[in-house]
């Protein structure tokens, strides 16, 4: 955050290289919109962005409690945005509950917009904070910029003359407080503009009031003098590579993912799916693409989840199923199912945390192991794990590749933080995807030989014969099958030869896998840190605040988890010392400590948050100075 | 084998593999008249998918010449629903029992007859769990000792007709392992049915409840007992048809031809939901109770519905009215932007 400061005619501008900001607020507040509404702006002024929103559980909790307080947070800059930010810059209190349930996080003299008509003695009595005690006037918030700006009203001045009612005026008070972001950090209003006009096409005179308080927020930046001490700020846009974008959040990543792989194979994608937090968008996105053919099927539960998408896989579909973790453990057996069969599956897991219910709206790297072994038998499949909002959309992908060209199960990890951040996307063209090609057995005539269903090719992939092919008529079952024919068998050598084949074609997935590559930093040296799944932006920060700072450490990311990249071991062994951090109790670390029989150091986060940039870099420097 | 125009016979459905079924099982019987219909119904063996759960009827797949599944316990319903959505063209039939679909199985059975996809489903009810050796099902009668109801069983049991009409089943219908003509029929009945075609087959386990239906089946009792369902015929039953129910009210009476008139008795009509239901409810044990209603067989209930996939494929064809998406617009979506 290097700043520089210009001076030109009116004001003062300073440039910032990234700026995190909070939009807080009550749930009925529509911080969610304003928020999404900033993002927009600055994605399309060109700046890098990752957006997150925190919200309650609860649809409708008490208005003005901290309970109640629904939150969007962004970071936009020029570099260097990997997260939604550690702490905020700038947070947008719109009562006192939100202030309150925030402060903590904000950055020692970081800014304050709050709206004082949030501030009244109710919202102060609901907040906690006591009737008698407000945090504006009492000079608690000394260490901050604080600048105090009664909105309810002034958004009712600019609109008394719209003649709506005054319920509907004080809902565009959001609008006005975006007003005063776009003009203290210099960004165009006419995304939101256009945004309104067609969001409220058949709405004039709402639009109208959203877009004058809007427009009366930017003005009010520009008349009032309550910002002539500071300034404003501009952030330059991000170098990025030309093209055209778009913004997703991990879950509508992780569906488009899906739907680009079934367009590529040529195939029809199916998703059979029951709701569950926080993975449900990716059944609600796949469910609007039947322009594109998408067929959802919303199940009676997990099972039948994961049990349609196995008929459908049967029938020729690429297939998959979605869910978080108390559904992964309802579908365990399916899961086992389609690995016996040998049939093409995704199943996509938006991690959360905690065993059972635990905390469904937060993030968690905790079925990990659940992934990897948590199936009755020996049941191995391929595991692949996003690194963020964009990477779901790659890493849904890959898994319906693997699936496809390796008939069978594929485990794609993504958790609740990546689910729901967002991220410009670079939009791929078509002829920039990998090719999926799948194994159809063709058409056989009565006189040729017998049908082989589990005759496997070199890399002992079996091949993939749909109903409705004739001459492939063929059983295939839940029971352990003879070698070959597919016929139900219980010979014992069978079972071991079937079993050790099953393993082999999982583990030859890695002939595809490429070779895990340093992310920064050297190539070897004192410390790796080692991480897979969301945690590549914090991680990515931290190392390259520690590289800064002159410490010997290198990052290197892992998707796959199975079967892990054939260099790992090398890499490993190329650092004194390997650290891992993860949003669970070290299980990637007992992965690695089994297979590589070498000692990482843990570094363990599970309060349902994502790791922050400090924790992991103080961690670095804690563990560099032991060495 | 499929090239040909010449229709299939039963020889064609059969599969290399031999049936493992006990001697004397009711199943041998229901396979030989599935392959049968299936040969009648002028059906092409790679057309055809049978889906099965796990138990001793679960096994059908493997003895049919056709595409097949063999699922895990209590999922069938779920697999074929899957394969039906994305493969609408086939003929997609069920097999399964008492324990798979309506104990383990039961949420995706209420599920998917609401739902109404095109499936043909095969219910062995033997009123037993026979693959895990002779624990007492969710069909079986209260009282039935077994080994995990060694003083008799306690619960009540499940009705299959009357649990498929509240499920809002479209065809439903029942017929006992030994009547071979009539499940024939029946089976070709279903697959013509355009929904969830439901046919339950009382179906005798010789080793862990041998005999479990001899009430409808004996002799001397089966014309007391039994009550053959036609459609617009009157209900008619007793040796020599000297028997017949009528209705007073909603109310169903028996009374004895000698005395009473044909002509006001229940005519049978399978498109009455409200008549289907009243059969559904002649479910007395004649062991048990000597004021009994005899057990209906045949087709209870038809009713045409759009089907599951019918319904989806609709709205898949209003949204393409214009044209399919194509991969640019799947990969870009509604709101871009270009820098550079």
């Amino acid at each position: 955050m290097s700043e520089t400061t210009i001076l030109n005619k009116q004001d003062m501008v300073t440039a910032k290289t990234s700026v995190s900001v909070l939009f807080a607020g009550d749930s009925g507040d529509g911080m969610q919109l304003t928020g999404t509404q900033f993002a927009n702006t600055v994605a399309i002024y060109g700046s890098d962005l990752n957006t997150f929103p925190n919200f309650p559980s609860e649809i409708r909790p008490p208005a003005g409690t901290v309970s109640g307080v629904s939150g969007f947070q962004l970071q936009f800059g020029t570099t260097g945005v990997y997260t939604p930010g550690a702490k905020f810059d700038v947070m947008i209190a719109m009562n006192a509950a939100a202030l309150k349930a925030n402060l903590k996080n904000l950055h020692h003299g970081g800014i304050i917009i709050a709206d004082t008509d949030g501030f009244d003695a109710k919202n102060l009595k609901l907040s906690g904070y006591g009737e008698e005690n407000n945090p504006l006037l009492d000079g608690s918030l000394k260490d901050y910029t604080l600048f105090q700006i009664p909105v309810v009203t002034l958004t009712r001045k600019a609109l008394a003359d719209t003649g709506l009612s005054t319920k509907i005026i004080d809902r565009c008070k959001n609008m006005f407080v975006l007003g005063v972001l776009y003009w203290l950090y210099s960004l165009p209003l006419e995304t939101t503009i256009e945004t309104l006009q067609s969001k409220f096409k058949n709405k004039q005179d709402i639009a109208s009031a959203n877009i004058k308080a809007v427009q009366a927020g930017y003005n009010f930046g520009d008349e009032t003098e309550m910002f002539s001490q500071h300034g404003r700020f501009t952030v330059a846009p991000a170098d990025k590579k030309p093209g055209l974008y778009r913004r997703v959040t991990g879950n509508e990543a992780s569906a488009i993912g899906l739907a680009a792989a079934a367009k590529k194979a040529g195939l029809e994608l199916f998703l059979g799916s029951y709701p569950i937090t926080p993975a449900s968008e990716i059944l609600q996105t796949l469910s609007g693409m039947k322009k594109w053919g998408v067929k959802t099927f919303q199940a009676e539960d997990e099972i039948a989840g994961v049990l349609t998408s196995i008929g459908a896989a049967y029938g020729g579909a690429l297939a998959a199923t979605n869910t978080s973790g108390p559904g992964l453990a309802l579908k365990t057996e399916g899961m086992g199912l389609a690995v016996i069969l040998e049939i093409p599956l995704v199943i996509i897991n938006v991690m959360r945390g905690s065993p059972s219910t635990g905390l469904p709206t937060k993030p968690e790297q905790s079925d990990l192991l659940m992934a990897m072994y948590g199936r009755h038998g020996e049941a191995p499949m391929p595991v692949i794990a996003a690194m963020s909002p964009v990477d779901c959309f790659y890493a849904a992908y890959e898994a319906a590749k693997i699936a496809v060209e390796y008939m069978t199960p594929v485990l794609c990890l993504t958790d609740g933080y990546l689910a729901l951040s967002s991220e410009p996307m670079l939009v791929p063209s078509p002829d920039d995807l990998a090719s999926i090609t799948p194994i159809f057995s063709a058409e056989r005539k009565p006189d040729d030989p017998p049908y082989l269903p589990y005759k496997r090719d070199d890399r002992g992939v079996r091949p993939w014969a749909i109903p409705g092919t004739p001459g492939l008529e063929h059983r295939i079952g839940g029971l352990e099958k003879q070698h070959e024919t597919g016929n139900v068998s219980h010979d014992p050598e069978n079972h071991a030869l079937m079993t050790r084949l099953r393993a082999e074609k999982v583990a030859r997935v890695a002939d595809i896998v490429p070779d895990l590559t340093i992310d920064n930093g050297p190539e070897q040296g004192d410390l790796l840190v080692l991480g897979w799944g969301s945690t590549y932006g914090a991680i990515k920060k931290a190392v390259e605040q520690a590289i800064e700072g002159d410490c010997n450490v290198s990052h290197a990311h892992l998707r796959y988890i199975n079967p892990f990249p054939k260099n790992l071991g090398a890499m490993l062994g190329n650092f004194k010392k390997v650290l891992i951090p993860e949003n669970n109790c070290g299980q990637l670390l007992s992965m690695i400590r089994d297979k590589f029989l070498i000692e990482p150091v843990g570094f363990s986060k599970v309060q349902g948050l994502p790791f922050n940039e400090m924790e992991i870099e103080a961690k670095i420097t804690d563990i560099l100075k032991e060495l | 084998m499929t090239d040909t125009l010449a229709q299939l016979t039963a020889k064609d459905f059969t599969s290399s593999q031999e049936p493992k079924w006990c001697p004397g099982c009711g199943d041998f019987a229901i396979l030989q008249q599935l392959k049968n219909a299936m040969a009648d119904l002028g059906l092409k063996t790679e057309d055809v998918v049978v889906v099965s759960g796990i138990g001793c009827s679960s096994r059908l797949p493997y003895y049919i010449a056709t595409y097949g599944m063999h699922g895990i316990h209590g999922r069938a319903m779920a697999m074929a629903s899957g394969l039906k959505t994305a493969r609408p063209e086939l003929s997609v039939w069920v097999g399964t029992g008492d324990g798979d679909a309506l104990s383990i199985g039961g949420n995706h059975y209420i599920h998917t007859v609401r739902r109404n996809l095109d499936l043909n489903v095969i219910l062995f009810n033997n009123e037993i769990y026979g693959l895990t050796k002779g624990q007492y099902s969710p069909t079986s009668k209260v009282g039935l000792k077994t080994v995990t109801s060694p003083n008799g069983v306690v619960d009540h049991p499940i009705n299959t007709v009357a649990l498929t009409l509240g499920a809002g089943g479209t065809f439903v219908a029942r017929v006992m392992d030994r009547d071979g003509k009539l499940m024939r029929d029946i089976f070709k009945r279903a697959a013509e049915h355009r929904g969830t075609s439901v046919v339950e087959i009382y179906q005798n386990c010789p080793i862990f409840n041998d005999g479990a239906f001899d009430a409808f089946s004996d002799k001397e009792r089966k014309a007391d007992t039994t009550l053959y369902l036609e459609q617009g015929k009157p209900l008619v039953f007793g040796a020599d048809g000297t028997k017949g129910i009528r209705l007073d009210g909603f109310t169903p009476v028996m009374v004895n031809l000698a005395e009473a008139s044909k002509d006001d008795l229940w005519i049978h009509d399978e498109k009455d939901f409200i008549k289907a239901n009243i059969l559904s409810r002649f479910f007395d044990d004649p062991n048990t109770n000597e004021e009994f209603l005899p057990r209906p067989f045949g087709i209870f209930y038809v009713e045409e519905r759009s089907t599951y996939e019918d319904a989806l494929t609709a709205q898949i064809e209003k949204t393409q009215e214009k044209g399919e998406g194509t991969f640019e617009e799947l990969l870009a979506g509604n709101s871009t932007w270009t820098i550079g």
